[in-house]
């Protein structure tokens, strides 16, 4: 039984709450964060790419000691058909610096660091507690939690929602609606384990050089989604992704898709021999600007995946997390400094810091991708990663045929599938979109 | 024949995951019904954990043991309340190695 009153409940363990819980025990608010997991970690799954900039911004000196794998010198982009994959790849030395921008990661490893700089910041961290319910007094006003564990309700000025895309007690409490099928993905993982030195031969690497491959294509079998294949140090993360609301129309199983993808002739040789550890499932907010959720109220914030504040275009979501947490953190701070009540008008302070920082600009510059992409799938999932690879083949493959013909047999073919017009259409959405 | 496969494969997969399973007390269920909706139905494919399967009734049941509470049936069904989806109680569920 709890009987102290706390400045701040965190929900959560992840990216979001883990920063905001950070955030605020550092300025020496009393902080008790709330974890269902049996470790902080636990429930938690990512790609994982982390973004350095963010968490120097919460934890400077982070490399010092938090559980890095490889930092990223190379970025392949894939349009896949069955059997091959059209693709760019940016590698660069200049990735090989001081302070690397981009680590992967596994998160169960970094988030027990991650909570572990909680607690010494001074916060309470009670793992093995699920949130059952929000407390509010007579006139509404988020007050406290009930948990599943015995004794009353815990009480606290304000509680931050860092319960993750699957978050129960915001949507069950009516703070926000119900994820939509068509604005989150599904997206299953496994771990494959090699020996260092197999991944950095199978991928050109040296030390703790990392790759990264995104994939897109016929793997997802026309639905919008979106396959990936991570180095960590010793093992390979590999994925794939698709919106709930195509696995639900199409009916096809993330298992036999995620198999296919591992089948590919372009994967399978970079995983041979690898040993699985885990398979694992979660989803991914994927609405953009458009579905962002009421964020604050009265005595309560969401931060982080919650609060579906997910860039799937860059493919960013940890670090959005990871910054919504802190200035939700920032923001509680400054309201408690004035002597300041934990009301709606007040916690308005972290929306309006929000929208200035990157997570909002960049969530507003695409708002406008979902829709397209969403509704389009078949075209940019199956129509045109086909035709890229019979272009890429046909300009490639030589047999006699005069180049003024295969190069008109192109034309026809893209003319063909999607019509002069809808052609001229498709460019010209998606230069309006991404604008 | 492929539906046997599939299901061997899945729990292959799931084999490699680490559980505490609270006995007694599954956190998902499905209400009685006579025919699944079309959204309830799915589950028995889309489920990444194949949780879900149809009895020879042609009713939708659960086993949420696999589970890897990603939540995709609660976003199909529990709106249109088919399914009652809470969290394991603390502790328990699935617990990611890695994640």
């Amino acid at each position: 039984m709890i009987e102290e009153e706390f400045d701040a409940i965190v929900v959560g363990a992840g990216m979001s709450g883990n920063a905001a819980a950070y955030t605020m025990a550092r300025q020496g608010l009393t902080v008790l964060q709330l974890e269902r997991g049996e470790y902080p970690g636990s429930k938690n799954v990512q790609g994982a790419i982390m973004y350095a900039d963010m968490l120097e911004q919460i934890i400077p000196d982070f490399r010092n000691d938090a559980p890095l794998e490889r930092h990223l010198v190379e970025q392949r982009f894939w349009v896949m058909d069955d059997t091959s994959h059209t693709g760019i790849q940016y590698r660069s030395d200049d990735f090989n610096e001081a302070k690397p921008n981009r680590y992967t990661i596994i998160r169960a490893q970094f988030d027990k660091w991650f909570s572990r700089k909680v607690r010494e910041a001074g916060a309470t961290v009670l793992c093995e507690t699920t949130v059952t319910d929000l407390v509010r007094n007579a006139k509404g006003k988020v007050v406290g939690v009930r948990t599943d564990r015995a004794g009353g309700p815990i009480y606290a000025d304000v509680v931050v929602l860092a319960e993750g895309v699957n978050g129960l007690l915001g949507t069950r409490a009516g703070l926000r609606k119900m994820l939509k099928p068509q604005s989150v993905a599904l997206a299953v993982k496994e771990m494959h384990f090699l020996p260092d030195e197999v991944i950095e031969q199978r991928f050109g690497l040296q030390g703790d050089e990392g790759c990264v491959i995104e994939a897109a294509g016929t793997i997802s079998r026309s639905m919008a989604g979106l396959a990936f294949l991570y180095t960590n140090k010793e093992s390979i993360s590999l994925g794939i992704g698709c919106l709930v609301s195509d696995f639900a129309k199409t009916m096809e199983s993330p298992y036999v898709l995620l198999d296919a993808f591992k089948n590919h002739p372009s994967i399978r040789p970079l995983i041979a021999g690898s040993e699985v550890k885990e398979y694992s499932a979660h989803l991914i907010p994927e609405g953009g600007y458009k579905a962002i959720p009421q964020l604050f109220g009265d005595g309560w914030v969401a931060v982080g995946d919650a609060a579906q504040l997910n860039n799937a275009i860059h493919r960013e979501g940890s670090n959005l997390a990871m910054t919504s947490g802190r200035i939700a953190g920032e923001a509680i701070i400054e309201i408690k400094g004035r002597n300041q009540p934990m009301i709606r008008k007040n916690l308005a302070l972290y929306k309006t810091m929000l929208d200035k920082s990157f997570v909002v600009k960049d969530l507003r510059k695409y708002k406008d991708m979902p829709a397209l992409i969403h509704t389009n799938s078949r075209n940019f999932f199956m129509t045109y990663p086909q035709l890229m690879s019979q272009a890429a083949q046909n300009f490639m493959r030589v047999d006699g045929t005069p180049k003024i013909e295969k190069e008109k047999a192109t034309t026809a073919a893209f003319i063909k599938a999607r019509s002069r017009w809808g052609l001229i259409s498709d460019v010209v959405r998606l230069a309006l979109a991404w604008r | 024949m492929t539906i046997a496969v599939t299901k061997l494969r899945v729990e292959e997969k799931l084999y490699q995951n680490r559980y505490l399973v609270d006995p007694g007390r599954p956190h998902i269920k499905v209400q009685p019904h006579e025919r699944p909706s079309a959204n309830l139905l799915a589950l028995t494919h889309i489920c990444p954990a194949k949780c879900y399967e149809l009895n020879d009734k042609g009713q939708v049941e659960t086993t949420s043991d696999g589970c890897m509470e990603c939540g995709t049936c609660r976003v199909l069904c529990e709106a249109s309340g088919e399914i009652v989806w809470n969290y394991p109680r603390g502790g328990f569920g699935v617990l990611f190695k890695f994640g």
